[in-house]
C-alpha cells in the first residue's frame, strides 16, 4: 500500500480525536439546552474562565491583584504558594458550582417562564460580563497549563509503523488527544449514567421534557437549573484543560464555542452521545477536505467546511442526528 | 473689590476656555480587551510610559509637556476608525494604529485631515514608497523586509545555497498575513527553493491539518506570519512534530515572550526577526524604573518592562518623539501641528550618536527618511529563545533585505494605489 494511503488513515484519526476536543465543548451546550431549552452563549466563556481560575488556583496567584493595586498602590502578585493540580482542579470546580449558583439566583430566576431568545439574550449578556470578570480577577496575561497530561506525538506508534511504505513516516497520534478521547468517553458514560440511573438524572430529563409538567409533580426547576449549570461548569473545565493545554489559557480559548456550533447543529441539541458523534463527523470531515480538496484551492478551508457539512445533514434532518424531533399539535 | 472679582472671574475663564497649549498629544489606539488583548497590553503600557518618562524626566519635549489618549479598539477595524474620528480633533499628531486592518482603512483619512500615520512594522508595506503615500510612515522595516530577511537568514543556514530546498509559509490567513505572499514567491524563483502556502483561519486554535501537511512534505524550513494564539498553538505543534526549533522563524509579530512561553521547553530555540533590541540592558530603562515603575506612575503594572512588546510599544513612542524634535527644529516652535509633525517624520534620522544620547545606544537600526522613502532601509535582526533563561538572545546584526526585489514590488504596487486614487508625484 502506497504512503498516501497511510497518511489518509493518519488523517482520519486525526480528524476523530480532534472531533473529540470538538465535543468536549459541544457537550456543554447540549447540558444546559436539554434542561432548559437555551442555548448558552457563554459555554465557550465558561471554558476560559473555569481554565483561568484553575491555573490561577495551581500558581497562587491573588485574585483580582491588578484592581487592588491600583486602588490601594499596594503590588500584590502571588500568595506564595502553588496548589497541586488535582486540589486545584477540585477548587475550580467548586467555583464552577458557585458560579452556577449566582447565575441561577441573579439571573435565571427573574426570567422563568420567558422566552427562549430572553434567556439567549441573558447568556449574550453573561458571556461579556465573564470575559471582562475573568480578566479582571485573573489579568489578561497568556498563562501555561500543565496538569500532568503527556503531549507531542505518540513515539512509540510512530516508530513501529514507520517505514510500512516508501516515503511512510510512521502514524502521528498526538498523546493529548488520546486523552482527550478517553476523558471524553468517560464524561458522556458518566453523564448518560447520572442522566438514566440516578434520581437527580430523571428529574433533569422530566426538566427537559416538560418542565410545567416537572413542576407539577414537585420538581424544582431552580434546584434543576443549579445542578445543569453545575455540570455544563464541569464539562466547561474538562474542555479548557484540554484546549488550553495545547494553547495556553489566554482569550481566545473562549472561541473554540465557534467550533462547537457545527458539531451541535450535527449532532442535535439535546443528544449528548449526538454531540460526540456529530463532532468525530465534523472533525474527520473537515480535515479530509482540507487534505484532499484543500492544496487545490488554497487551504484554510476547516472553519466553512464545517459548517457546509452541518448545513448538509440539517437539510435532511433539521433536529440533527439524534436531536429530538419536537412534534407541536393543535 | 467687586473690579478685583470681576477680573478674576474674566482670567479664570479666559484660561479654562483656551486651547491647552502645552500639550503634545500622541493618541494610543490600544487594544487591552479581546483576543489580542494579553499582545496589546504591553505595547500600550511601553508606548505610554516612554512619554510619562519624558514629562517625569525632561518635562516632555523641547519643553512642551506629552498627553496620551489612549483608545480601546479591541483590535476591531470598525472601532479603530471609529477612535481615529473620535481623538483627531484633540490635537493628535501622529497615529500608530497597531493593526494593518485599521492602517488600511485610515489612509486616505489622515491624507484627507493632513495627520500623519506612522506604522512601524506593520501596515500597507508599499507605504514605504512616500512619492505616492505622503502621510505614511513604515519604517524601520516592513512585512516584505521580513520576508526577504528570514529567506537571508535560512540561506545562511543552507551555506548559501537554497536551490531545491523548500520553505513553508504557515500563515494568518488575513491581509496581514498574506503579505509576504508575492515577495517569497520572488525569492523563490530567484534562488530556486520551492514554497509551500499554509493558511491558517483566525484564530487559529486548531492547526493540525497545516503541521500534518508539514510532517508529511518535510519542508527544511517554516517561516510564520502568525499573530495571538496561533502563534502559541504553531510552536506547540512544531514541537509536537518534532520539528527542528533552529529551522522555524516567525515575523516579529510571532516573537514575543507570550509566543513561546505557553510551550515552555518545547519552544527552545525557536527563531523571530526583530527591527529593534531585546532585554532591559540599555540606560533609557534605568529612568522608566525610577520616574515612571518605581514613583507609581506606569500604565501598568510594570511588569512587562523589557518584553518584546512592551519595548516596540516604547520604541515607537521613541521615533515620534525624535521626529517630535526634528519638526520643532524644523519650523522653530515647540507646540508643533500634525502637519508639521509630518515634516519631522519625513526629516528624521536615527544615528548612533543621537540614539546613544537618549539612552538607547544600540536599540535598534540607523536609518534617515526622506520624500521618496518614508520605510527606511528594512533592517532586521534575528532573535532566538532561550527557554532555560526565559529570554530572547539577538543572534544576528541589523542585516539588509534583497532590496532588488522589494523594491519594485513596492513600486508596483504603489504605482496601482496612486492610479487608483489619482495621486499625483508628492516628492517633486
Amino acid at each position: 500500500m502506497s504512503a498516501n494511503f497511510f497518511y489518509t488513515i493518519e488523517v482520519i484519526a486525526n480528524g476523530l480525536m480532534t472531533g473529540v476536543m470538538y465535543s468536549l465543548v459541544a457537550l456543554g451546550f447540549v447540558l444546559i439546552f436539554k434542561a432548559s431549552g437555551v442555548f448558552n452563549y457563554a459555554q465557550g466563556v465558561m471554558a476560559l474562565f473555569a481554565a483561568m481560575t484553575l491555573v490561577g488556583l495551581q500558581n497562587g496567584q491573588i485574585p483580582f491583584a491588578h484592581l487592588i493595586n491600583t486602588i490601594f498602590g499596594t503590588h500584590l502578585d502571588k500568595f506564595g504558594w502553588e496548589v497541586p493540580t488535582f486540589l486545584a482542579i477540585i477548587l475550580a470546580l467548586g467555583v464552577m458550582i458557585g458560579f452556577a449558583f449566582l447565575v441561577e439566583r441573579y439571573i435565571l430566576k427573574h426570567l422563568v417562564n420567558q422566552d427562549p431568545i430572553i434567556l439567549f439574550m441573558a447568556t449574550i449578556g453573561l458571556a461579556y460580563f465573564m470575559e471582562g470578570f475573568g480578566d479582571l480577577m485573573w489579568g489578561s496575561d497568556i498563562k501555561k497549563l500543565d496538569v500532568g497530561l503527556p503531549q507531542g506525538g505518540n513515539v512509540w506508534l510512530e516508530n513501529a509503523t514507520e517505514g510500512w511504505a516508501n516515503g511512510f513516516y510512521g502514524f502521528y497520534i498526538d498523546n493529548l488527544d488520546m486523552w482527550a478521547t478517553v476523558i471524553a468517553v468517560a464524561l458522556v458514560a458518566s453523564l448518560i449514567a447520572f442522566s438514566n440511573y440516578t434520581k437527580t438524572g430523571r428529574a433533569l430529563r422530566a426538566v427537559a421534557d416538560d418542565n410545567q409538567a416537572a413542576l407539577s409533580v414537585g420538581i424544582s426547576l431552580r434546584k434543576i437549573w443549579v445542578i445543569v449549570w453545575s455540570l455544563a461548569g464541569f464539562v466547561a473545565l474538562v474542555a479548557g484543560i484540554m484546549w488550553g493545554a495545547k494553547s495556553g489559557v489566554q482569550f481566545s480559548l473562549s472561541l473554540i464555542a465557534l467550533k462547537a456550533l457545527p458539531v451541535l447543529m450535527l449532532g442535535g441539541f439535546t443528544s449528548i452521545p449526538g454531540a460526540i458523534v456529530g463532532g468525530m463527523i465534523i472533525g474527520v470531515g473537515e480535515k479530509l477536505f482540507e487534505f484532499a480538496i484543500g492544496p487545490y484551492i488554497g487551504g484554510a478551508t476547516e472553519n466553512w467546511f464545517a459548517y457546509v457539512l452541518a448545513l448538509i445533514f440539517l437539510v435532511f434532518r433539521p433536529q440533527g442526528l439524534f436531536g429530538e424531533k419536537i412534534i407541536e399539535r393543535v | 473689590m467687586k473690579l478685583t472679582k470681576l477680573a478674576t472671574f474674566a482670567v479664570t475663564a479666559v484660561m479654562a476656555a483656551s486651547p491647552v497649549l502645552a500639550d503634545l498629544v500622541f493618541p494610543s489606539l490600544s487594544y487591552r480587551t479581546g483576543p489580542y488583548a494579553a499582545n496589546g497590553t504591553p505595547v500600550a503600557d511601553g508606548f505610554a510610559d516612554y512619554y510619562t518618562m519624558l514629562n517625569e524626566r525632561d518635562g516632555g519635549i523641547g519643553g512642551v509637556m506629552t498627553k496620551v489618549i489612549e483608545c480601546e479598539t479591541g483590535y476591531s477595524t470598525e472601532k479603530g476608525v471609529e477612535c481615529y474620528e473620535s481623538t483627531k480633533g484633540e490635537g493628535s499628531l501622529v497615529y500608530m494604529p497597531l493593526s494593518t486592518g485599521i492602517t488600511y482603512q485610515l489612509i486616505p483619512k489622515v491624507t484627507a485631515d493632513n495627520i500623519p500615520m506612522l506604522t512601524t512594522g506593520y501596515g500597507r508595506t508599499s507605504a514605504a514608497n512616500g512619492d505616492v503615500f505622503s502621510h505614511v510612515f513604515n519604517f524601520p522595516a516592513n512585512y516584505w523586509n521580513g520576508a526577504s530577511a528570514a529567506v537571508n537568514h535560512f540561506l545562511e543556514m543552507a551555506d548559501g545555497d537554497l536551490s531545491g530546498k523548500s520553505i513553508a509559509l504557515v500563515y494568518h490567513n488575513s491581509a496581514y498575513g498574506k503579505e509576504p505572499i508575492r515577495t517569497l514567491e520572488e525569492l523563490a524563483s530567484k534562488l530556486g527553493f520551492d514554497l509551500t502556502l499554509l493558511p491558517v483561519d483566525h484564530p487559529g486554535q486548531e492547526q493540525k491539518s497545516q503541521w500534518l501537511q508539514i510532517r508529511r512534505e518535510r519542508p527544511d524550513f517554516v517561516l510564520m506570519y502568525g499573530w495571538g494564539v496561533m502563534n502559541q498553538v504553531a510552536i506547540q505543534e512544531a514541537a509536537n512534530i518534532r520539528f527542528p526549533m533552529e529551522n522555524f522563524m516567525g515575523i516579529w509579530w510571532s516573537g514575543s515572550e507570550n509566543d513561546v512561553m505557553a510551550a515552555g521547553d518545547a519552544s527552545n530555540g525557536y527563531k523571530a526577526l526583530t527591527f529593534h533590541n531585546v532585554g532591559t540592558g540599555f540606560p533609557v530603562f534605568d529612568d522608566i524604573a525610577s520616574y515612571v515603575v518605581d514613583a507609581g506612575k506606569a500604565a501598568g503594572t510594570g511588569e512587562h518592562v523589557g518584553t518584546v512588546l512592551y519595548n516596540r510599544g516604547m520604541y515607537g513612542a521613541m521615533l515620534a518623539a525624535e521626529a517630535v524634535k526634528v519638526a520643532q527644529r524644523i519650523h522653530g516652535v515647540a507646540d508643533i501641528t500634525p502637519a508639521m509633525m509630518r515634516d519631522g517624520l519625513e526629516a528624521l534620522e536615527i544615528t548612533d550618536e543621537n540614539m546613544a544620547a537618549i539612552g538607547f545606544g544600540g536599540f535598534g537600526p540607523n536609518f534617515k527618511v526622506s520624500c521618496e522613502n518614508h520605510g527606511g532601509p528594512g533592517l532586521s535582526a534575528v532573535i532566538q529563545w532561550d527557554s532555560a533563561s526565559q529570554s530572547w538572545n539577538v543572534i544576528s546584526d541589523f542585516a539588509e533585505s534583497d532590496m532588488s526585489v522589494i523594491q519594485p514590488l513596492i513600486d508596483a504596487d504603489s504605482a496601482a494605489y496612486a492610479a487608483e486614487n489619482n495621486i499625483a508625484s508628492q516628492c517633486n
